[in-house]
């Protein structure tokens, strides 16, 4: 066999196999010390990005040591069913990165709620792998194992409180709806595989699904009944498309297939809830981008209708939807179901520029909302976890700086410069007016004005009110640090903002050829 | 790499409210005295700074000076560009000369979180001056939004009673304006390729582009100049916001409304200014009679300043579309001399309120009797907000409505009922402040004005005079620009 695969896939290869390692270690010293265990699954994640980072460069001493050729370097393994561009690894960037900082939000957490075992930080990297698999994925059936990989580790995670009513319905709910959108996706590949005859996306794009019809060549005052050929597109491949983006619409959760969030993410453990809300939702994310820019890029005209409605639906629903919420958890997911419609409004543009405009923005929203879920995480009250959004009320006088940071990240989710969310919705929205998507760009911006109204009412009630109960003191310093830098990311991001754009670009010219 | 003046005076503040954020500790009263002095000292020498200008600025120079030009985005063409002209010359002297005006005001008129405060302050002063500097779009929105955020805290974390509400309208409302024009800059920049404000000047839009991008930025202006019926959220802004806030707010915030009408809708759309040019006249006339009448009937000092605002503003968009020398001029003066009067008016609300803690006009009386130097103050500013000949605001509405007058006789003449009605309100509040009997006790009991707030009022008196007496001083210096810009204007729009 060509050793070349173990080159593409050696981060996931090493992820998986860690991930093993780890579960065997934890199964026989897990319950002795399970926090070390977490600590292993930090650094293997972190050696995982660091392997994404230097693959991308040749200079590596592994490829001299397996020969492989320099061409080959990006190309797809496994018989096509796995590609490693600087999409992927923008993407793997993202989402390990995630993972590793939402694990690191887990510690006291866990520890405080006595939920420390060795399976979380394993759940964790193996939903990982999955998500690195799905990124890649240049086949309907890797692109599903690894969609099913992370699915059947999410939905353990979001149970993973088994105690807990909400937790356990959190579970159920996420299961029985995750369940039904693989089932949508399995048919509509199988529907395209009848239509196609093959299940690879080069193949698939080179077929473009369209077949020759014959039309009358003039539609008034015509002098012949000639009829003209046309090209129109297969109207089952169409309807095997629209269930695919419907299952992933659920997975990234976009209106109307969003109802599972608020739920989902109240009742999961809220550093379960931070994980959600940053990787699972940006590899989704990316598959979809792969797959309606590759595979589909025929048929765009079809799937911009369906895209730029979802984006405005999740826009609406966000928006107005999050005004009446009293739980915090439930606010971020209308928050997120928000951010989900302004992110496929530069999907819905298509092309590099729009893709690249997705892919600045879920950059910065993962380490914002990371950072939100961080302050969330060091409220506790009387040795519980205060996720209420009254328990924010004076937060201002008595956790000053945690509060600066949560007014940093509220802004910068409001998207007013000079924050980094701000340039998150540039981006997207000038390619929206670029591309002549003028009334989506106009409603985008509307919304977002509607959504900042519940932004602002958390800024009011860390500073504006008086606190009425104390909240408890930090006393951990792994959701600190993960906050303070997110913070620092989203103040300073203005000063240099190049290096993330530039490579966006990168990364969306590789799947959008431009 | 020539000398970066602009930056300097841009960040100085910023650099301030970091110094005060991380390194000044301590408990509550001595961390509100240092980040006092640390506050003020930096607006100082900030201030000092921007006084450079004068020696650096060329006014016979039509273009823009001082440019600073960075990459700073290279792959979507946006830079840091900074530069000044005659006009947003005197903007950022007018923030850098305010700046320690508030600071001094927050000093005794804000008790709690005063380090907070002064942070807030400082942030502020770097984004109005980074506006006004800004010759970039992306550069320009950034902190025309960002100045958001500070004012925001300071109305909702200081104010009165009603500050949350009004902090909410302050911000959605001004936010909502703003996202307008933010996707009125992606259309300019989509068309013209860079993000390079001064590429856009001079009709480069088709008319019918320009049209709506005109309409585009004026929601955001005119929500920020405000113009009548867009002003709503600033009687409550005022009213709630604590002195310092008022003062920023009439001062340098309302000002950018009127910059940007200059430097956008004017420069960059002259045929759509033209077009809706009988639209501002309209509004502006409703906003100078109306206001004044809804003046007239405040029982709240803060509010009737407010209101006055509104219609000294009317004043500005008056002169400004009528686009010729005088009208503009007017236009300039008026809103340098609205910055020193207006603020001034609210500085002495300020004094009062700071004392008895009330804005009810009802709740004085008879002040001049026992606060003699405050009634002279006041007088001074009042004499010279209703436009007395010798003082500031006569010279910015007679060139205004001089202005107006070219265009068309009616609009001076309506524009002048304004003035006596502006006389009207601001007489009659002056009556019921300081004359009378003097039969309150606490009313009896405040003491005149003390060192600190001398040193808060003089400077504005000395500018008001002087802009009063020799209005030239400040002409000079943007007379040249604006005249290259109402001959743009008319080429472009292929009147006269």
């Amino acid at each position: 066999m060509n050793p070349e695969f173990i080159y593409s896939a050696f981060p996931e290869i090493f992820l998986a196999v860690a991930g093993m390692l780890l579960l065997l270690f934890g199964v026989f010293q897990g319950e002795r010390m399970p926090h070390v265990v977490s600590y292993i699954g930090f650094v293997i994640l972190l050696i995982g990005a660091v392997l994404v980072m230097q693959l991308g460069n040749i200079t590596l001493p592994a490829v001299n040591f397996l020969h492989i050729k320099a061409e080959c370097y990006g190309c797809d393994t496994f018989n096509h069913m796995f590609v490693r561009d600087a999409f992927a690894r923008f993407s793997k960037l993202i989402i390990l990165s995630g993972a590793a900082l939402s694990l690191a939000l887990s510690w006291p957490y866990l520890e405080y709620e006595n939920l420390e075992k060795p399976e979380y930080p394993v759940l964790v990297i193996f939903a990982t792998v999955g998500m690195m698999l799905m990124v890649s994925a240049t086949d309907m059936l890797s692109l599903y194992v690894g969609l099913e990989l992370q699915s059947l580790a999410l939905y353990v995670l979001a149970a993973y409180r088994r105690d807990d009513a909400k937790s356990s319905e959190a579970g159920l709910k996420y299961f029985v709806l995750g369940a039904l959108s693989s089932g949508l996706i399995l048919y509509g590949i199988s529907l395209i595989y009848g239509f196609a005859g093959t299940t690879n996306f080069q193949a698939l794009a080179k077929l473009a699904f369209t077949h020759t019809v014959y039309e009358p060549g003039c539609k008034t005052a015509c002098l012949t009944n000639a009829l003209m050929p046309v090209q129109a597109p297969y109207f089952g491949a169409i309807i095997g498309m629209v269930f695919i983006c419907a299952a992933l619409a659920f997975k990234i959760s976009a209106a109307p297939f969003h109802m599972w969030t608020p739920d989902v993410y109240e009742g999961s453990p809220t550093p379960v809830t931070a994980f959600f809300a940053a990787a699972p939702k940006f590899a989704a994310f990316a598959l979809l981008a792969r797959v309606l820019m590759i595979p589909f890029g025929g048929l765009m005209h079809q799937w911009v209708q369906i895209i730029v409605f979802i984006s405005v639906a999740s826009m609406l629903i966000g928006a107005f939807g999050g005004l009446v919420q009293s739980n915090i958890k439930r606010l971020m997911a209308y928050s997120s179901i928000a951010n989900v419609g302004y992110a496929l409004a530069g999907l819905a543009v298509g092309g590099a520029e729009g893709i690249q405009a997705m892919l600045i923005y879920f950059a910065i929203y993962f380490l914002n909302v990371l950072g939100v879920f961080g302050v969330i995480l060091c409220m506790r009250r009387n040795d519980e976890p205060a996720e209420r959004i009254d328990d924010l009320t004076g937060l201002a006088k008595t956790h000053p700086m945690l509060a600066l940071c949560m007014v940093i990240f509220m802004f910068s989710l409001a998207g007013v410069p000079p924050l980094a969310g701000f340039f998150g919705k540039y981006f997207v929205f000038l390619a929206a007016v670029k591309a002549g998507l003028l009334p989506l760009a106009l409603i985008g911006v509307l919304t977002s004005v509607v959504a900042a109204a519940y932004y602002l009412r958390i800024i009011k009630l860390m500073y504006f009110d008086d606190p009425k109960a104390a909240i408890d003191p930090i006393e951990r310093r792994s959701p600190r640090a993960v906050l303070t830098f997110a913070a620092l990311v989203m103040v300073l991001f203005v000063l240099y903002p190049a290096p993330l754009i530039d490579s966006a670009l990168v990364a969306a010219k590789s799947i959008t050829g431009g | 790499m020539p000398f970066p003046f602009l930056s300097i005076i841009t960040f100085l503040p910023l650099i301030g409210a970091l110094a005060i954020l991380f390194f000044v500790r301590g408990d509550e009263e001595k961390t509100g005295k240092i980040s006092g002095q640390v506050a003020l000292w930096t607006s100082l020498i900030t201030f000092v700074i921007s006084l450079g200008i004068f020696k650096y600025f060329d006014p016979a120079d039509t273009g823009f000076q001082l440019v600073e030009k960075y990459i700073w985005i290279p792959s979507f063409n946006i830079m840091y560009q900074k530069g000044i002209d005659g006009i947003s010359l005197w903007f950022v002297l007018i923030s850098t000369l305010l700046t320690p005006i508030c600071v001094l005001s927050g000093i005794g008129g804000v008790h709690k979180r005063v380090k907070e405060f002064m942070i807030a302050l400082l942030v502020l002063e770097t984004m109005m001056v980074g506006m006004f500097t800004a010759l970039d779009f992306v550069l320009f929105y950034l902190f025309f939004e960002g100045v958001l955020i500070p004012m925001f805290l300071i109305i909702g974390v200081w104010g009165g009673a009603g500050r949350i509400y009004a902090s909410y309208k302050f911000f959605l409302y001004t936010f909502l304006g703003s996202v307008f024009m933010l996707i009125a800059i992606f259309a300019m920049v989509i068309h013209v390729g860079t993000t390079d404000m001064t590429a856009m000047m001079g009709g480069k839009f088709p008319k019918e582009m320009a049209l709506w991008l005109w309409l585009a930025f004026f929601a955001s202006f005119a929500v920020k100049t405000p113009m009548w019926p867009f002003h709503t959220w600033l009687p409550f802004a005022h009213v709630e916001a604590p002195t310092a806030g008022s003062v920023i707010l009439a001062g340098v915030l309302l000002k950018m409304g009127g910059y940007g009408f200059i430097r956008i809708s004017i420069q960059m759309l002259p045929e759509a200014s033209a077009h809706f040019a009988p639209l501002i006249f309209g509004l502006s006339l409703v906003a100078i009679i109306y206001t004044s009448l809804v003046a007239l009937m405040q029982t709240d000092m803060k509010k009737l300043i407010a209101y006055s605002s509104v219609a000294h503003m009317g004043f500005v968009t008056l002169g400004l579309f009528a686009m010729n020398t005088q009208g503009v001029d007017g236009a300039m003066i008026v809103m340098i001399s609205h910055a020193f009067v207006s603020g001034a008016l609210f500085l002495c609300v300020g004094v009062v309120y700071d004392r008895l803690h009330s804005r009810d006009i009802a709740r004085y009386g008879g002040m001049a009797i026992n606060m003699p130097k405050y009634a002279f103050v006041f007088m001074f500013f009042t004499l010279a907000s209703i436009g007395l000949p010798g003082l500031s605001g006569f010279v910015g509405e007679f060139l205004s409505m001089q202005g107006a007058y070219l265009v068309n006789s009616w609009l001076a003449f309506v524009a002048g009922i304004g003035v006596i009605l502006g006389a009207a309100y601001m007489l009659w509040l002056y009556r019921r402040l300081f004359y009378g009997p003097l039969e309150k006790a606490d009313v009896k009991a405040m003491p005149d004005l003390n060192a600190r707030e001398y040193a808060m009022f003089v400077p504005l008196i000395v500018l008001t005079v002087w802009l009063g007496v020799h209005p030239a001083t400040f002409r000079d210096m943007f007379a040249p620009t604006v005249e290259k810009m109402i001959a743009d204007y008319h080429q472009a729009t292929g009147s006269r």
